[in-house]
């Protein structure tokens, strides 16, 4: 049974992260992985070395900087509050802003990729049918891109669920804040409540399975089709 | 001012545009040059595909490019078939079909979708998915989906040459209907000069980036400075009405300004517009009329020019009443009958092929 004390403010509060996170990442990341796929300028090999960072560093080296520059100190604190905005860590916002960064290589690259196999050629072809810029986009970029945008939103959401360095950097661990799954499991773990901890890790467990399972089990399935 | 007025120089890494033309307003140009002569760099500057800065383009009048207005490649009014169908492999046929349709105003929609189906006779792959498609198939789909923006110019790269011989056979009667059926001005781009001599009525020469020279196709194929007029393929194409039926011995008599040409026995019904292409490999020259050949096409011509085709031949540019006519013969002859440019002498026209 799961414990009469159990706390489920740490998994609303990490889906509702997860699912502002995509969309942000959506917002941004489609854009990107635009420009990223048709530039020719020399900004694209360090614009994208920039963006895959995350997949490289600990977790908790982005966590320190963002702590750093968003902090009362830092350029980006100065601009938050000079916005009106006040201060980022600590705070919900913090986290959502943080998890936006961490999880930008997951979402770019596989739309990215999409937008590169896609090629030039259906957008000028819709050209020529008298579609504008925009119209072709969202008429044919996007959804011959589709896998990649499904790829893309399975593992931006994932991600940002599963992840711990960066949100207990920024965030810290104020309940129903910033208390997201992972920092309540390690919580849980630290104050010997093995009950919940099990509750909560499992859940997460049987999530990303099912996740993945999602992702692969129907691309293996066309791919069978196909041939 | 009508017609297709194009100037357009672009660099492109190594490589080099310089090319204008002027074509009329109305039937079938072909773009003809070796491959890398910048065929298809010309017509995406055309499209708009490719930008080029300072390029000019009017049609018909209405000013696509100059050096104030440059159209991006929506607001120009053109179709543009692609050497690969480029069909949007998300959406069937008729989805495809109907792209470009549902974007033009209705009051600009002067081919309609039954028309176009009918014209490619696409009817039974509406439903169809491109990827399920013949080579054929998909390029007829293409050519429909272009022609159902209404475009003011078709613009065609090579929409034959991804094709096996059966298809090409397969798709050639639909191109030719087009060019009977409606008034849009197109511009071609054909591999084969047997290809272009049977659709195009104006070509463009093209060579390293550079335009060479224009004109009308039958003038063009019959002028010894070009290298058209030279080689095996070297033809002229003559346009004929069909005269008679000689049901006895099944040929049919065409005729032109210039005389008249019995071919095997043609389907068409007398009156019908047909282009004959005659190699200058099947034609020789005699200075008498012989009533005792088996060559049944003898036509009174006049030399109008004679040039080297190789050591041991040279081709010789016949004039047959205003239709320019090629003999590819062996410099001995030439020198046995002395040919020289101003004689009379005629014509035996070995075979002629119908080509419509």
């Amino acid at each position: 049974m799961i414990p009469s004390t159990f706390d489920f403010a740490p998994i609303w509060l990490t889906l509702r992260l997860a699912t502002i996170t995509t969309l942000l990442l959506l917002l941004i990341g489609t854009p990107l992985a635009r420009w990223l796929s048709r530039t020719q300028s020399w900004l694209k090999r360090p614009v994208g070395a920039a963006v895959a960072l995350p997949l490289v560093l600990p977790p908790t080296v982005l966590g320190f900087y963002l702590l750093v520059m968003l902090g009362p100190q830092g350029p980006g604190g100065h601009l938050t509050q000079a916005l009106g905005l006040g201060l980022l860590p600590f705070t919900f916002a913090g986290l959502v802003f943080g998890s936006t960064l961490y999880s930008l290589p997951f979402v770019v690259q596989p739309i990215q990729n999409a937008f590169e196999a896609l090629g030039e050629r259906p957008l000028e072809a819709a050209a020529t049918l008298r579609a504008g810029p925009w119209d072709r986009f969202f008429s044919v970029a996007v959804p011959l891109a589709r896998p990649g945008f499904v790829t893309a939103i399975v593992l931006g959401f994932a991600h940002t669920v599963g992840e711990f360095g960066v949100v207990l950097m920024i965030g810290g661990n104020i309940p129903g804040a910033t208390r997201v799954l992972s920092v309540a499991i390690y919580d849980h773990v630290e104050a010997m409540e093995y009950a919940q901890a099990h509750w909560l890790a499992g859940g997460m467990l049987a999530f990303s399975f099912l996740v993945l399972l999602a992702l692969y089990g129907p691309s293996k399935r066309m791919q069978e089709s196909k041939s | 001012m009508s017609g297709i007025c194009a100037h357009f120089a672009l660099t492109l890494g190594k490589f080099h545009l310089d090319a204008a033309f002027d074509a009329p307003g109305r039937g079938i140009t072909a773009l003809f040059g070796p491959s890398g002569s910048g065929k298809t760099t010309l017509l995406r500057c055309l499209a708009g595909l490719e930008r080029a800065p300072g390029g000019r383009l009017s049609v018909n009048g209405e000013i696509w490019q100059d050096e104030n207005t440059c159209l991006p490649i929506h607001r120009r009014r053109l179709g543009y078939v692609f050497q690969e169908a480029n069909l949007f492999p998300h959406l069937d046929v008729c989805r495809n079909l109907e792209y470009g349709w549902k974007r033009i105003p209705q009051a600009e929609r002067r081919v309609g979708l039954d028309q176009a189906v009918e014209l490619l006779g696409i009817g039974h792959l509406l439903e169809r998915n491109p990827a399920w498609l013949s080579g054929g198939e998909r390029q007829r789909v293409a050519i429909a989906r272009a022609l159902l923006v209404s475009p003011d110019l078709l613009l065609m790269d090579e929409p034959l040459a991804a094709l096996d011989q059966a298809s090409k056979a397969d798709i050639l009667p639909y191109l030719e209907r087009l060019h009977d059926e409606l008034e849009i001005p197109v511009v071609y781009i054909g591999h084969s000069p047997d290809e272009i001599a049977r659709l195009a009525d104006f070509m463009v020469l093209m060579a390293q980036g550079k335009s060479v020279a224009s004109g009308p196709l039958k003038d063009m194929l019959a002028r010894l400075d070009l290298p058209l007029a030279h080689g095996d393929e070297a033809g002229v194409a003559i346009d004929t009405v069909i005269g008679e039926h000689d049901e006895s011995y099944h040929l049919t008599r065409l005729d032109f300004a210039g005389g008249a040409i019995s071919v095997a026995q043609a389907p068409h019904p007398l009156g019908t517009r047909v282009r004959l292409r005659i190699h200058a490999r099947d034609v020789s020259i005699t200075l008498e009329r012989h009533g005792d050949s088996s060559i049944l096409n003898v036509l009174p011509v006049t030399v109008s020019e004679i040039a080297d085709e190789g050591p041991a031949q040279v081709m010789v540019r016949l004039d047959a009443a205003g239709a320019p006519l090629l003999a590819r013969i062996t410099r001995k002859s030439c020198a046995v009958l002395g040919l020289e440019p101003g004689m009379a002498v005629y014509a035996q026209v070995k075979s002629a092929a119908l080509l419509a």
